[in-house]
């Protein structure tokens, strides 16, 4: 795709753009971290430095093993985030359990937000319904739902797409999920982390291995750090946006 | 995908009929084989050098420009079958294509299958705990197969030869009514494409879901070609070539463009009025959304303008590969699904970086465009064969 090209090129070009902080092999290209749409919630959260942030998700929210949980993004978004905001007191609580289709996650998503209060919810879904083939109108009335219920709990909400996983691409269609999340994300003005093409991007410039990794749980422990760190980047770059105009000039 | 125009002109014709249709129209063909390209490079999982095809830069992909082209040619090449032979040997010949059809789609399945069966094999990684959950795909093989057979069980991107299938088995009536009343059987079409808005049909598919093109709706598409190929194309003629459509066409592709530019610039989102988002989203692929004919159609309207029929160029070595593909459609349409497998294999089992995306796009169009050219090699010595063509007058454009 022509996104694909161009940020190959800029990642070539603009090494280190925005991200002083992170692992190198974490860079991605800047638009590929385009902060759309200001987070409100978190930036009052970030002010009052106290920040909740809840992750909702299946399977590939978490990694297999007893470090599991550890060593998958939320975790590393805790870390990521406490760094990233000196002085505010960080807690990244996670609802994720495998094989849950969005429709499987709003169910509970009441109680799981009541629970731990959120200034943020990040929803990672669509693998599931793509591999059950829910139908794309439902998943969509669904994520509607799912982002009504968020806010009107006082949440502001970044969706997360599907891995990119080469070996299945020929036998779970993303396309329409894929799709559908972008378009209810632009329709509703939420904050799409695309975790799949960033993957995608990796896999093309060769900074991850996803079918010949030697190791494979430390290259799965490495990605989901870097996804922990751009999360984590989108987070506290997004809350700019809400702010005065007289600090963005910097 | 249908038979091309003229290549199974039988060869004792009607004396009357031979001037009707004389020249091929070459750009069919063309577009066809271009289309086919497209299709072979977005069918290819996250291939790079599909950034190039169309469904990039605005609403509607190469499946539209291949299904309305295949509409066009199977109404002329069996319309005239039905002047000469009548209404029984024509349809008989369009389900004998359908069932041609059938059988490739089958193949193309057991390729499918031994793909699938390697991969799954070797599927083993910590990051992928969700996506191995398809290692259940080949739990119930009994299952499986059968709902393949029956055509609910489609692999991805094996969707169309399905579609093309059903298009074709109900053919017969409606090119009988075509020939008869036009405009009668083209308002029928779009009507049924209406109720199949309002009502939400479609075929359901296995293990659940539903067509993921669904043929109540994309037959709009078929019969508007088939209609455009019996003389429809002739009377839009005075309305494609005025000024303010042309215009208009102009103005929808740039906005289409625009939509486009947002989805990979997410930035660029800001700009769009809400109510234009909440208008045209989800633009609905399953179900031929209008947003997505109306684009087929501004393209269509843009380059009948930029390529007359006569254009000289067309008869050059320069498109002459995309027309030899064009011409020989079914074949190069199952062997692209075919390299589309392979190049995906070749992506996650040798090398998934940028090289290898250009090598393997290039090497499968190469490949398409080899295997089209023998194939209209070999079907110019079956025709020139031992046998005289006389000997099976009633089959003579029915041959395989």
């Amino acid at each position: 795709m022509m996104r694909r090209l161009a940020l190959v090129l800029a990642a070539l070009l603009l090494p280190g753009t925005a991200f002083a902080a992170q692992p190198a092999e974490c860079l991605v290209a800047e638009q590929q971290l385009e902060h759309t749409f200001p987070l409100p919630q978190v930036a009052r959260a970030i002010a009052a430095k106290k920040l909740g942030v809840l992750v909702v998700g299946a399977g590939s929210s978490t990694l297999p093993g007893p470090n599991g949980a550890q060593l998958a993004y939320p975790a590393r978004l805790q870390q990521a985030l406490t760094e990233a905001l000196p002085g505010v007191a960080v807690k990244v609580a996670t609802d994720v359990k495998a094989h849950r289709t969005a429709a499987e996650m709003v169910k509970t998503l009441k109680a799981a937000l009541t629970a731990t209060k959120p200034a943020l919810m990040i929803w990672q879904t669509g693998t599931v319904d793509a591999m059950q083939a829910i139908d794309p109108d439902q998943f969509s009335d669904t994520l509607e739902q799912g982002i009504t219920i968020a806010r009107t709990a006082g949440a502001d909400v970044i969706l997360v797409n599907s891995q990119y996983s080469p070996r299945t691409e020929s036998m779970i269609a993303l396309g329409t999920y894929a799709d559908d999340m972008r378009w209810v994300a632009v329709q509703h003005e939420v904050q799409l982390f695309n975790r799949f093409e960033i993957m995608r991007l990796w896999g093309d410039l060769g900074t991850f291995n996803y079918t010949g990794a030697k190791n494979k749980l430390n290259m799965a422990a490495r990605v989901h750090a870097c996804i922990g760190w751009l999360l984590a980047d989108l987070v506290s770059e997004a809350v700019k946006l809400g702010e005065p105009q007289t600090e963005g000039g910097r | 995908m249908a038979e091309t125009p003229l290549e199974r002109k039988p060869v004792q014709s009607n004396p009357h009929m031979a001037p009707v249709s004389t020249e091929r129209d070459l750009r069919l063909d063309l577009f066809r084989g271009l289309a086919l390209w497209l299709i072979f490079l977005d069918h290819i999982p996250s291939n790079a050098v599909s950034w190039i095809t169309i469904r990039n830069y605005g609403f509607s992909d190469a499946t539209e420009i291949f299904v309305f082209i295949s509409g066009y040619t199977a109404a002329f090449v069996y319309g005239r079958a039905m002047d000469q032979h009548g209404f029984i040997v024509a349809g008989a010949r369009v389900l004998k294509r359908a069932w041609q059809i059938y059988v490739a789609h089958v193949f193309l399945f057991a390729v499918y299958l031994a793909e699938i069966a390697y991969v799954v094999h070797s599927f083993d990684n910590p990051l992928y705990t969700e996506e191995m959950g398809m290692r259940n795909f080949l739990a119930n093989p009994d299952v499986t197969i059968i709902q393949a057979l029956l055509l609910k069980f489609k692999p991805v991107n094996m969707d169309v030869l399905p579609l093309y299938i059903v298009l074709l088995a109900w053919f017969p009536p409606v090119l009988w009514l075509l020939r008869r009343a036009p405009s009668t059987a083209l308002i029928a079409s779009a009507t049924f494409y209406a109720l199949t808005w309002w009502f939400g049909w479609n075929i359901p598919a296995w293990p659940r879901g539903v067509w993921i093109f669904n043929p109540f709706a994309w037959q709009f598409l078929f019969v508007f070609g088939a209609w455009c190929a019996l003389g429809g194309a002739q009377r839009l003629s005075r309305w494609i070539n005025s000024p303010v459509v042309i215009t208009l066409a102009v103005f929808y592709l740039t906005f289409a463009f625009s939509i486009a530019m947002t989805w990979y610039f997410p930035r660029l989102a800001s700009f769009v009025p809400k109510f234009v988002s909440e208008t045209i989203y989800p633009i609905d692929k399953i179900n031929l959304d209008v947003l997505r004919i109306l684009h087929f159609l501004s393209l269509a309207v843009i380059t009948v303008w930029f390529v007359p029929r006569s254009w000289p160029a067309l008869k050059s070595r320069v498109f002459w590969p995309a027309i030899v593909c064009g011409q020989h459609s079914l074949e190069t349409f199952c062997l692209g699904v075919f390299l589309a497998f392979a190049g995906h294999f070749v992506f996650t089992e040798v090398s998934n970086r940028l090289p290898m995306h250009v090598a393997v796009s290039v090497a499968g169009i190469a490949i398409m465009v080899a295997a089209a050219a023998l194939v209209s090699w070999y079907k110019g010595i079956e025709r020139r064969g031992p046998r005289p063509p006389a000997a099976m007058p009633g089959y003579a454009g029915g041959g395989t």
